[in-house]
């Protein structure tokens, strides 16, 4: 029914449009009734479509309720076209006249308004009450939640609730409490106040009183002065700032910037002359921005605006430069720092050439990887490698070699001018060595002397390759001198055989060497663990050691029984030996003795062993037999429940943990439990805790003055809350936590008067209502 | 239990003093502080431009920031977090000057670990913000009483002495008339001989404090004295032959073991109670902080007497024969005793059976000693050898040596030296410290006495070793024995009556159960994990179901047609399959790993052969 009523109602506005519009048309297209028929028309059936839009689709047929003309003049029909009249249209004249529009208004108004719904009944009013109380009462208690719950979680209350007063007074405090007593004091007091010093209030003297107040008029002008020149200083120069930085000008804007760096750089040479501490700040700095922008993603054409520029790129130069410079920047910005320290910066001073090819070298060992190209760089340092090597070889032997066998390869293409540069450069280093360093290994002089030579330089490296192996010939040597000489005594033996073959000895060398140390670890792995059982027999037998890993490897999980026992311990050698009445047959006893010990102690072991195997027996689980003879087959004396049947109704006992000895053959551990013990154990978890372990950790530490120290026992036992006796405790309230007290009133009123909340939240009840 | 690394306790019972700073509440002024700012010209709203006054308001540091956790120092000598103030003004005192030192002293971090008690390696399961929160509030509490007591230890400022030769001279040949000759003359009047030929070897102990000594010769002399004034306190017979001889808590009883019964007498010589439950008693030794008398017997009992209340505890039949070895652990208050079969055997009066039993030697034990951290026992037996134990868990042998003639008696010092009694010699054995074992290597003292040993005791918080023998006693001196600091409240040597009388009060108020002997002293401090699983299985039972169990995945409804029963189903199906699919891939991991562990202990037990690889 009520989308009937619905569209009728629709049907009812479009009529009115209609009517407004028809004079117009009348006016405009007077002789166009034909037009104005197929108007109606369609209109018909549009009015027939929407009211077959009522879901049933159920056709309403015209009522007909009086035979009449259609039209006619003296009365209003509203048959056929099935529209209804509007009490709306009929009023409305087909001009709008002043006087009927009050009237409209008026209707309007009325039709606007609703029907006045039932009220509801008691209890849902009351229920409705209650919820916005409720919630409004919860509002305002979840103020106190916080204060709830650090009251809660304090170590100590102590009421009634005071705000804390600063723990530690001050010494003027101390001071100002206290007076002169004793003759001395007071006498020294006397003297104080002769001298106008203060006394009791230990605050000012007159003096610095005095001072304070000491400004002249002329001085507070001035000073006034000072800060109105400032602050209108100040204005200008935001002024200016801010007219620069409006300025659109790229150009103006680069051309700034660069003078900004310039400066910078310059300030910043000035600082590390000047403050050297300084500049080292400013340094990580910028150290520190570089990280910033490796870690960053900015300016790294990735951002919005790279991407879109990197579309035009391919046609439009400006944006290619953009693009480039962008990323120009992050290399800037992401290079790492070269300092060239403090001696090298001397060198620099007598020799720049070294100065350029130094930190070259020095970072080629490390940066080779990350270089724009490895490939390229090195043919070209190869050379500059070699000074540098020679420069220092007692101090980077290892790179040497690696080096020198690595650009092997590429020797060919150095140029000969190269060569003599070379040369230049090693006879020059050479002389600044023999003047600088007098303690220059021989070895290394040596090396400088044959490179400074003018053989082919295959030769040096040979001569310098030899040199190296001999060192650590000599090395190996030194570190496994008693442990392994038969491979060292076929060593030198292969070196000597292929001194050509540069770079075959040498690898076998290290691999070797490898071996050894490895061989060495093993070693020392092996002993370390039982120094005890096994000390004396590497005392004994130092000479066969090479032998003796093999044997050892082995690594006895269990410890032998009979081993523990009967191993031979060494004897003390003690400086008084007790006195024995019958010294004669002390050997003879001692036979005896160890003959019969020998056999008790067999006796013993097996005994143990006996007894730890009950032990176990004992202490394992056993299997339940549910087996019921005579159940499903023939019972009797002599008859067995059938295999299959056992087999079946034989609970078997879970296995239980491990025992704790194990892998201790000497030991038996009692596994059973110590109810006793057991007793004074917590057996229930307290509230938060959810697992053992949690709760264990909370009474690891023992409260009792036997473990702790007086300070720390007291605060460990202080009681949860205090309170102080005489003392009224006062509800809690909002000044003492810092609320504002109307919430509280608020709260008060509530809790007193319920009803007021019906007129005051009318709102906001009928608000809940409506939901 | 025994002595599990109390704190330490200044060296005198000083009452804690009341240094309650008298605060007066008065709001002051200070001199900074302006009382009335000069209002005559407003053109200056800030402070005035004085430099005088600028310059005697010194800035504070830039560098005072605040650290949260460290508060304690990886470096001995940094300066730690400056001690924060409410006010920042107070920071300042009126001479201007600043302290150069802020903050509390800086605590070196070895130190408070060895007070730090809670077992950080177990990682615990995923908890609750409020269990959290329980924890680090346990967590700190620990910090800072371990802090506390690291602190107080500043107090502990004697140091033990020591014994050293010159380059490659032998300690042990030292005698003892070149110590007595080079030490003061108060140490040197602590060596002494008591020549007692008459009435047999003779067994002697040292009450708790060290000041008093007891000894009891075989053939029924009984005396007890204040040794170091050597003050006699009293001399009997008791006609009988003397077993053992031992003080119970405080120097006032002494326990006697007699021929037929176990006799308890006051520092006066009058008897006080026979004990007749306690018959044939070989050895004695007495728990102090559970007040117990153990008693071993000759019928193979094992005896334990509450002399607090004077009843018989725990009465443990051995079932190993006559009991004549045995000694008690410090640290956690177990009986050890010593069997001729080889064995010693651990024992609580909670258990009827030994807590744990070692084979240690092929013939007899006969001694057993346990040094105070309880980490360290040392035996010998009939087979001349003289081993020392790891008492953690594994109770292996750490060293052994063959002795010449094997040692009838064993005792360790409060800092781990071990003396041993071997006829009439007695050889001492040093190690690097407290807590490490004496190496066997070289005898660290050595000494011949006039008869053979009986008895062999150090005195606590002395460097004197005191050794019964046929000949009487002997005192001698052994530098390094004993542990220099005595807590003033536990053990004070110099207390006077009425202090013992508090003490005494203090430590009935305070004595441990005696069910609470067993091997982890520490166990208190654990949940019983049994009860805890069987409670948690009756409630389940008793409820009907479990109210702890994680609720079944319920899925959520859904909008849009989306949350028809078949699509929850589904929804359901899925995460259990998921969890079904955790469960079998956590199972299948502990599988390999088991199978990894299994395969390398077969790879490291036997070597692999070539021919392993056609194995199947």
């Amino acid at each position: 029914m009520t989308a009937n009523r619905l569209a009728e109602s629709l049907l009812a506005l479009s009529q009115q449009e209609e009517l407004v519009d028809l004079p117009k048309d009348y006016l405009l297209s007077g002789s166009e009734d034909e037009g104005d028929n197929d108007g109606e028309r369609e209109h018909q059936k549009l009015l027939e479509a929407i009211s077959s839009l009522d879901g049933k689709n159920r056709r309403k047929l015209a009522e007909r309720s009086e035979a009449s003309l259609k039209v006619s003049e003296f009365n209003v029909s509203s048959e056929g076209s099935g529209e209804k009249l509007v009490l709306a249209d009929l009023l409305e004249p087909v001009k709008t006249s002043s006087s009927l529009a009050t009237v409209k208004k008026q209707l309007n108004r009325v039709k606007s308004k609703k029907t006045v719904e039932l009220p509801l009944n008691k209890e849902e009013i009351e229920r409705i009450h209650r919820e916005v109380a409720f919630n409004k009462t919860a509002k305002v208690l979840s103020k106190w939640d916080p204060v709830v719950l650090k009251n809660r979680q304090a170590e100590q209350l102590v009421f009634p609730l005071e705000k804390e007063e600063p723990a530690i007074a001050p010494i003027e405090h101390v001071l100002s409490g206290w007076k002169a007593r004793t003759p001395l004091e007071q006498e020294i007091f006397n003297l104080l106040h002769k001298n106008k010093q203060p006394v009791a209030d230990p605050l000012l003297t007159p003096v610095e009183k005095a001072s304070l107040q000491a400004m002249s008029l002329e001085e507070a002008k001035m000073r006034r002065a000072e800060l109105q020149r400032a602050r209108a200083l100040q204005s200008y120069y935001e002024a200016k700032a801010r007219r620069e930085k409006k300025i659109k000008s790229k150009k103006y804007h680069k051309v700034v910037k660069k003078g900004k760096a310039k400066k910078a750089l310059k300030e910043f040479e000035q600082l590390r002359k000047v403050n050297p501490a300084a500049a080292l700040e400013e340094l990580e700095k910028i150290e520190k921005a570089r990280m910033m922008e490796r870690m960053s993603l900015k300016h790294q054409n990735s951002g919005k605006w790279a991407k879109s520029k990197a579309i035009m790129a391919k046609y439009d130069l400006e944006a290619r430069q953009a693009m480039q410079e962008q990323l120009a920047k992050n290399k800037e910005l992401t290079q790492k720092l070269q300092v060239a320290s403090e001696s090298e910066e001397e060198e620099g001073g007598t020799e720049e050439v070294e100065e350029l090819l130094v930190p070259d070298v020095v970072n080629e060992v490390q940066m080779n990887a990350d270089g724009p190209n490895p490939w390229m760089l090195r043919s070209c340092t190869s050379d500059t490698k070699e000074a540098a090597t020679q420069e220092d070889p007692e101090q980077l032997p290892e790179p040497e070699a690696h080096e020198v066998s690595e650009s092997e390869g590429e020797e060919r293409p150095v140029a000969e001018e190269e060569i003599l540069l070379r040369e230049f450069e090693e006879r020059r280093s050479l002389r600044k060595r023999s003047e600088l360093s007098q303690d220059a290994e021989p070895a290394g002089s040596q090396e400088t002397k044959d490179s400074s030579s003018q053989e082919v330089l295959s030769e040096l490296r040979v001569l310098s390759q030899k040199l190296k192996e001999n060192d650590q010939s000599r090395k190996q040597k030194a570190s496994s001198k008693g442990t392994i000489p038969q491979v060292q005594r076929e060593e030198p033996a292969t070196e000597e055989e292929e001194p050509l073959l540069l770079q075959r000895p040498e690898r076998v060398q290290t691999l070797e060497e490898l071996e050894e140390l490895g061989k060495e670890e093993c070693f020392q792995n092996k002993e370390l663990p039982r120094p005890v059982l096994e000390g004396q027999q590497s005392e004994r037998t130092p000479n066969n050691r090479p032998g003796a890993p093999k044997e050892k490897k082995k690594k006895e999980q269990m410890i032998d029984l009979q081993n523990l026992l009967t191993t031979q311990s060494p004897s003390v050698k003690s400086l008084a030996v007790p006195t024995i009445e019958e010294l004669e047959d002390e050997e003879e006893r001692n036979q005896r003795q160890m003959i019969k010990e020998a056999f008790a102690g067999d006796d013993v072991i097996r005994d143990f062993l006996k007894e730890k195997r009950e032990a176990v027996e004992a202490s394992k689980p056993k299997d339940v037999d549910l087996t019921l003879p005579g159940w499903g087959e023939w019972g009797g004396v002599g008859l067995k429940p059938s295999a299959k049947k056992r087999r079946r109704f034989l609970i078997k006992a879970p296995e239980g943990p491990p025992r704790k000895d194990k892998n201790l053959p000497n030991v038996i551990i009692n596994e059973k439990r110590n109810i006793h013990t057991a007793a004074h154990q917590v057996r229930v978890l307290p509230y938060p805790f959810t697992h053992h372990w949690q709760f264990e950790r909370t009474i690891q530490t023992p409260i009792g003055s036997t473990w702790n120290t007086q300070r720390a026992f007291q605060k460990l036992t202080t009681p949860k809350v205090v309170t102080k006796p005489g003392h009224i405790i006062n509800p809690i309230k909002a000044e003492d936590v810092g609320y504002r007290s109307s919430s509280r009133s608020d709260l008060s009123v509530i809790q007193r008067n319920p009803k007021r909340i019906t007129t005051r939240h009318k709102k906001q009840l009928k608000k809940s209502s409506v939901d | 239990m025994g002595e599990v690394e109390t704190a330490p306790k200044p060296g005198t019972d000083v009452p804690p003093k009341k240094d309650k700073l008298q605060t007066k509440r008065k709001k002051l002024r200070r001199y900074w502080e302006e009382e009335t700012v000069p209002t005559t010209d407003g053109a200056s709203p800030g402070p005035p431009c004085n430099k005088k006054n600028r310059e005697r308001s010194p800035q504070r540091p830039k560098n005072a920031h605040i650290l949260k956790k460290s508060r304690i120092s990886k470096k001995p000598q940094v300066p730690k977090k400056p001690r924060e103030w409410k006010n920042p003004e107070s920071q300042r005192s009126l001479s201007g000057a600043q302290d150069p030192f802020p903050g509390p002293a800086p605590v070196p971090v070895e130190v408070v670990q060895k007070f730090c008690r809670i077992d950080k390696s177990r990682k615990l399961p995923r908890s609750k913000a409020k269990t959290r929160s329980r924890l680090e509030v346990a967590e700190a509490e620990e910090e800072e009483t371990s802090i506390k007591a690291a602190r107080s230890e500043l107090l502990l400022a004697e140091e033990p002495g020591f014994l050293e030769g010159e380059d490659g001279e032998d300690t042990a040949k030292i005698c003892q008339a070149d110590i007595v000759e080079a030490v003061d003359i108060a140490s040197a009047a602590k060596h002494f001989d008591l020549n007692l030929r008459q009435f047999g070897p003779y067994r002697l102990n040292y009450s708790r404090t060290g000041r008093h000594l007891a000894f009891g010769g075989r053939r029924g002399h009984v005396a007890a004295l204040d040794w170091v004034t050597k003050k006699l306190m009293c001399e009997i017979n008791v006609m009988e032959a003397v077993r053992d001889i031992r003080f119970l808590h405080s120097e006032a009883l002494l326990a006697v073991a007699q021929n037929r019964w176990l006799h308890i007498y006051d520092n006066q010589g009058i008897e006080l109670h026979c004990i007749r439950r306690c018959d044939r008693v070989t050895q004695l030794e007495f728990l102090p902080f559970h007040f117990l008398l153990a008693t071993a017997s000759e019928t193979g009992f094992l005896t334990y007497l509450d002399v607090s209340v004077g009843k018989i505890v725990a009465a443990l039949n051995a079932r190993a024969g006559r009991l004549d070895v045995m000694s008690q652990n410090p640290y956690n208050a177990v009986i050890h005793l010593g069997h001729s079969n080889g064995t010693v055997s651990l024992w609580s009066p909670a258990m009827k059976e030994p807590l744990a039993k070692i084979l240690c030697h092929r013939g007899g034990v006969r001694a057993v000693a346990v040094d105070s951290t309880g980490t360290y026992m040392a035996t010998s037996g009939l087979d001349h050898q003289l081993k020392i134990f790891d008492l953690r868990g594994t109770y292996q042998p750490l060293s052994t040596r063959t002795l010449p003639h094997g040692a009838g008696h064993l005792a360790f010092s409060q800092r781990g030296l071990l003396v041993a009694g071997m006829g009439d010699v007695v050889n001492i054995w040093a190690g690097q410290g407290k807590a490490s074992p004496p190496s066997l290597e070289q005898p660290y003292l050595t000494h011949r006495l006039s008869g053979p040993v009986h008895g062999l005791q150090f005195c606590p918080f002395e460097d004197v070793l005191g050794v019964g023998h046929s000949g009487g006693i002997t005192s001698m001196l052994v530098p390094g024995a004993g542990e220099p600091n005595f807590d003033g409240l536990e053990s004070n040597p110099y207390r006077s009556r009425k202090q013992r009388q508090e003490w005494e009060v203090k430590a009935l108020l305070e004595k441990v159960p005696a069910e609470l002997i067993c091997l982890d002293p520490r166990a208190l401090a654990e949940v019983d994990v049994i009860s805890l699983e069987q409670g948690k299985k009756e409630r389940i039972e008793r409820l009907g179901y479990d109210p702890e169990a994680k609720a079944p995945f319920q899925p959520k409804p859904k909008q849009k047609g989306r949350s028809s029963t078949a699509s929850l189903v589904k929804r359901k199906r899925k995460v259990m399959d998921e969890e079904h699919r955790d469960k079998v891939r956590q199972s299948l991991q502990q599988q390999q790993q088991q199978q990894h562990k299994e395969a390398k202990a077969k790879s490291t037990g036997a070597r692999p052969s070539a021919l392993d690889r056609f194995v199947r």
